[in-house]
This record gives structure tokens, sequence and C-alpha cells, in this order.
């Protein structure tokens, strides 16, 4: 994708999010966490389980309220002291897309109500009849009929659901859209047909989408950059096929490697870098570099030192002390 | 080589409260003594109920075998009674779930729940039973088991837990291991770990694995032959080349299609269109005929017998018949052509 003079969507500067864990225990789910998200395009957030990623989409949305740092949206910080009204004005502009489909729908709404939730709250519509009109619209946008709008969330396949969950997100017309693991819960042949839906709506309606999920390989396909995050701090964040051809940071690396291949004789023949142990605790995670603990190139210096996030090459960003040459020369 | 187990036209069906669903349809394989045969397939698409059949373990009253037989070493398992098969279940072939957490019993240690096998099935004293177990945890690569052993589940990671369940269903040197999902839950760097674990035990036990996944990835690494379940029954089966590489039925490259890449140019992804069918009323003929690009009228009215591509691969499907068109499978579907 040609990139010239983009134009910044949403800033995350610092970010932390501190969750209380028992007496005085502090579980430091995301901990310093700095990207840019650009108009129009879609940055993937990839991870394992617990390495902080849903938080940080939280964060942004303000679903959670940041320890410190912050989200500026258009130049306005999310975290600010705001009235309601104000709140309001940035809630139609970022909208959240949900893993559960089951769980993310109220099952005593009919599917219309759902939909029109964020229509009636912002007052998008003057009539019932207009209302009506906009949700059939919207149903059809995202592929389903407007003879669903009476029926309840019940009635209808995973697939199906997610896809009334993206309609609930269109509704209010937002510019943004964050997508927190909306095909993990669906079967194959449906994670496509969702996937091709957010792309399609992507190019139709020109959303910017933050895309949370662990699946790299669906991650790849949807987005243009990603950023890979471990134990709450962001490791690694480059273009999507640069991620992949030129992994920098041993845990993308080894998170590349990790990923079977629906190739058989790939699948034998390929050296795999198979990482020791688990993910240690986030409520006292190792010193220095997190990954350290698991990590098969790890130094003296990176017990001691916070790897510094710096742009290894152009567009491509990464925090390990085997890209900081004075680390390195300290070491030796 | 050696067959182990065989299933003939096996139908299993759920009485509800809307009716009668009708989950397996006719499903017939048969696994040799060593193999590792994956059964692929969507949610619905019966591939668990059928391993649950074959160790009994559907639902009281609501579950029940229709029809078919489950031949494992001469002995027909689908009429065998409540006693005999407490004999077989974890001695001969034992079973792994897709979630460690909740396959482990919370109030009991980790040794308590390897031992239990170990001293109903073989008789063996709490002493060796206990010995036993600490070599097992060691053999599934738990670190300082003397320790671990008198621990709980909740004192173990995700990963870890899954390999205590791998102990337990291995405890007793079963021929045959079925494993549902067994990776599902779990991270992909943690999967990495587990599927060497598995390969690794395979080559060090001889025990016979049935895996069963949804996840191609998985299929590709573990699995040397393959059977691709939809609505109730098998649509394809062959080995796990045959299945990648020269896939007969147009289910199978809907499945190969719909996964993205992480080593081509990503181009739009070829969604299955629809979905699976409703097995409270299971289409009359091809269960993959209402979403299939390329069904004619034959597919609807009637179901197509698996014909033999290879002697090791069969598909069923009507455009293998000799009067169909001519179909190549959609671009998107070949796997390694471009290496």
């Amino acid at each position: 994708m040609a990139v010239v003079e983009r134009e910044k969507l949403l800033e995350v500067k610092n970010l932390r999010k501190y969750f209380p864990a028992g007496k005085k225990g502090v579980l430091k789910a995301v901990d310093d966490v700095s990207f840019d998200i650009y108009k129009g395009e879609t940055l993937g957030l990839v991870g394992e389980s617990g390495c902080g990623k849903s938080t940080t989409g939280r964060t942004i949305i303000r679903l959670y309220d940041a320890t410190e740092g912050e989200v500026l949206y258009e130049g306005v910080d999310v975290h600010d002291k705001k009235s309601r009204s104000e709140l309001k004005k940035f809630n139609r502009k970022m909208q959240m897309i949900f893993q559960d489909p089951y769980a993310s729908l109220n099952p005593r709404m009919t599917v219309k109500d759902i939909i029109a939730e964020g229509i009636d709250i912002h007052g998008l519509a003057k009539t019932n009849k207009d209302r009506d009109n906009r949700v059939y619209e919207l149903l059809e946008t995202v592929g389903l009929n407007r003879e669903h709008a009476n029926r309840y969330p019940h009635e209808f396949s995973g697939g199906q659901r997610q896809r009334i969950g993206i309609a609930r997100a269109l509704a209010v017309d937002p510019d943004f859209i964050i997508a927190d693991e909306p095909i993990s819960a669906l079967d194959v042949s449906i994670q496509a047909q969702v996937v091709n839906l957010m792309m399609e709506l992507q190019k139709e309606r020109g959303l910017t989408y933050l895309f949370i999920a662990h699946d790299l390989s669906m991650v790849k396909h949807i987005s243009d950059r990603v950023g890979v995050m471990y134990l709450g701090n962001i490791v690694e964040l480059t273009t999507s096929d640069e991620l992949y051809e030129e992994p920098l940071h041993p845990y993308t690396q080894a998170l590349l490697s990790a990923i079977p291949v629906p190739d058989p004789e790939l699948e034998r023949s390929r050296e795999r870098i198979i990482l020791e142990g688990d993910v240690p605790s986030p409520i006292n995670p190792p010193s220095g570099c997190r990954f350290r603990t698991r990590c098969p190139h790890a130094m003296d210096v990176c017990a001691a030192v916070k790897p510094k996030w710096q742009e290894a090459r152009e567009g491509h960003w990464v925090a390990c002390h085997l890209y900081d040459e004075e680390a390195v020369k300290q070491q030796n | 080589m050696e067959k182990l187990l065989e299933l003939d036209n096996l139908h299993v069906s759920f009485q509800t409260y809307g009716g009668e669903v009708k989950a397996v349809r006719g499903v017939s394989f048969t696994l040799e003594k060593g193999e590792s045969l994956a059964i692929v397939g969507e949610s619905g698409s019966g591939k668990s109920v059928t391993s649950k059949s074959v160790m009994r373990l559907l639902p009281n009253k609501i579950g029940f075998i229709k029809e078919g037989a489950i031949r494992f070493q001469g002995k027909d398992l689908a009429k065998a009674s409540e006693r005999e098969m407490e004999k077989i279940r974890g001695a001969e072939i034992s079973m792994i779930f897709q979630d460690p957490m909740t396959s482990l019993n919370p109030t009991m240690t980790i040794g308590k729940q390897i031992m239990e096998g170990l001293r109903k099935h073989q008789n063996m004293s709490k002493s060796e039973a206990k010995e036993r177990s600490i070599n097992l945890l060691k053999l599934v690569g738990i670190p300082n088991p003397e320790l671990r052993v008198d621990e709980y589940p909740h004192q173990f990671s995700g990963g870890m837990r899954q390999r205590v369940v791998i102990a337990i269903a291995l405890a007793c040197n079963p021929k045959v291991l079925i494993a549902d999902e067994p990776t599902t839950a779990l991270d992909v760097t943690i999967q990495a770990q587990i599927l060497d674990l598995m390969r690794d035990l395979q080559d060090k036990t001889g025990t016979a694995i049935i895996l069963i996944t949804h996840d191609l990835g998985v299929v590709a690494n573990l699995a040397q032959r393959v059977a691709v379940m939809y609505g109730g029954m098998i649509v394809e089966t062959g080995t796990v080349d045959e299945i990648f590489y020269k896939p007969k039925h147009p289910y199978t490259w809907g499945l190969l299609a719909s996964m993205p890449k992480l080593n081509a140019e990503s181009k739009e992804l070829l969604a299955i269109p629809g979905t699976p069918p409703d097995l409270m009323n299971p289409p009359k003929g091809c269960p993959f005929a209402a979403r299939c690009p390329y069904a004619m009228e034959v597919c609807v009215e009637n179901m197509p017998d698996a014909t033999d591509v290879s002697s090791t691969h069969k598909a069923a499907c009507w455009l293998l018949d000799e009067r169909a068109p001519k179909v190549e499978p959609p671009e998107e579907a070949v796997v390694g052509g471009a290496r």
C-alpha cells in the first residue's frame, strides 16, 4: 500500500492499565504501550492470552479508565475528564465488536432493538419509520435480511450473530472500530465470511480498524501493520508483510514458527523454535526485558535494562537489546 | 497393518425437545495399530459425537447409537455393557478433552488423579502407582515431578494441565488415544509444545491416536490419515498428503481455501457461503449440496457413494462420477503450489 503523508487517527502514548490483585498486588496488564493508528488502515494486535491486547483495546475505547498515559483520538484525549455529552460524541466515532457473539447480544432484545440502540441513544432517527429503514439497510449491508429484524439472538448461528454485532457497531456510522477477537469463536469457513465482510465494509466506508486476535495468519491477512504484544508490552511493530518475512524480535520469531501450517510437507521439514516454559505472571513480571526468561538469545543486559523502543529499520519498531548497538557493545 | 478399531455404518442420534437430531449418519472408518487419524470438521459435523460414541460417553437417555458397529479388537463396543466399558475406558482406549481445566478434578491432587486409573485397572499398590505417576509426569515434561505430583490442578498453568491430562490418558498404556481438540484452548507457543510432546509420545509408546480438530494446521502437523466430516458424514478420507495436495471433495476445497496462508500474498479469502445443514431434518442428498458451488440436480436428490480415488483415498461426491463435468479445484485451495 502506497503511503504518503498519512493522517493519524489515534495516538496511544505511554498507556498503562493496572488492576488491583489481592493485598498490595498490582497486575500490570498494559505497561507503557505507545503506537499510532492511521486513517483508513487496519492495525493488528497479536499476542498470547494475558498479554494485554484486549485490555489495550478496552482502555482505548474507555471501557476501562487508563492508569496512566493518553489516548488521543483526532488530537483529543479520550481519558480526559469529560461530560456525558462530550463522551457521547466521542462514542459515536468509536465502536467495538466483541469476541463472543453469544454473550455480547442481549437475549431479551430483538435484533432490531439491538441494532437500533445506538441510533436511539444518539437520536439519529427522527421517526419510527426512519429507524426501521436504517436497521433494514444495516441488516442488508452485513448480509442478513429485513425479515431477521424481529427475531431474537438465539435464533441465529454464531456467524450470523457476529454479523448482527457488526451491524450494531455500524449503526452510528463510526470512523474507527475496535474488533476484539471477532472471529475466534467461529468455524473456519464462517471466519472467512466475516473477515471478507469486514474488509469490504472498510473499503466502502473508509473505516479504520484495530484488529485484536491471537490467530496470526488471519491477522496477517487483514492488517496493514501488526503489533506483537508480550506481557503488557509491545515488542515489535511493523507492516504485516515485513513482520512475517523478517521478524526481528525473538518472541515474534518463536510465535511465527509455532503456528502449524496447513501443509504437511512443510510441517515435516520445518525447524521450530519451541519456547521453554510458560508466560510469567504479570503481577510479578521479570526485570528488564520481560521475555528474557524464555528467550533463546538472552544476555546479561536483558535482565538489567529494559530494552528501548526503537526504529531498527524504517517503519519497523522493535524493543530488543539485540538491535541496540550500545547494549550489544556493553555486553561484549 | 493390524486393524485395531473399526467403525461400521455408525448412526448416532439425540432425542431433543424439538425432535430427533441425527448427529452421525453412517460413519465408517478403520484405525490401525500405532497410526494417527485426524477427523476434521466444523462444529456440528459430528466429529466429537463419533469419538464419544467409541467411548460410549453419550449423554444418557438423550443420545443413543441407532445403528452400526464399533469393533475394537473383535468386540462390538456399540453393544457392550456398562461394566465391560469400564474395563476398556482408560485402560484400552482413553481420551483427552479440549479444556484441561474442566477435565481435571480441582479437589484432588494431580498424583491421585493419575493413580486412579492405575489402581483400578492395573491393581498397583499405592507406592507403585505413585512411582509410576512420577515417571509419567517426567515423560510428559513436567519439571520437578516429585514435588508437583502432590499439587492441585490450580497450581498448574494451562499448558502444564494439558500435560497432566495426557499423562493420565497414557497411564495404563492404552492402545487408542482419542484427543478431542487437545490444543484448541492453548496459546500457539504452548500448542507447539503439546503437539511436539504428542508426536514424541506416539513414537515412544506406539499408541494409535484419533485426533479431532477443526485446525488444518494441527492436522498437517500430527496426522497420517485424515477423515473430513460434514453434516454427520465422512465426505472424504485419505492420507494427509492426498487430502492436502489432491483433495477431491468441494467441501475440502472450501476448507483449504478459506484459510489464510502465511506464506502467500493476501487475496480475498474464498469463503464457503451459507451455514451447515440442520440435522433435525438432514437433506436427502449430499449434505454439502446447498453450499456447494458445483452442485447439480442429482446432488440434492441422492447421496453419492464413496468413490475410490486411490487405494487409500475416498471421496463421496457426484463430481467423481464419470457422467459429471470435469471440475478443477479453485486456485485458493491449492496447498504449497507456490513452492
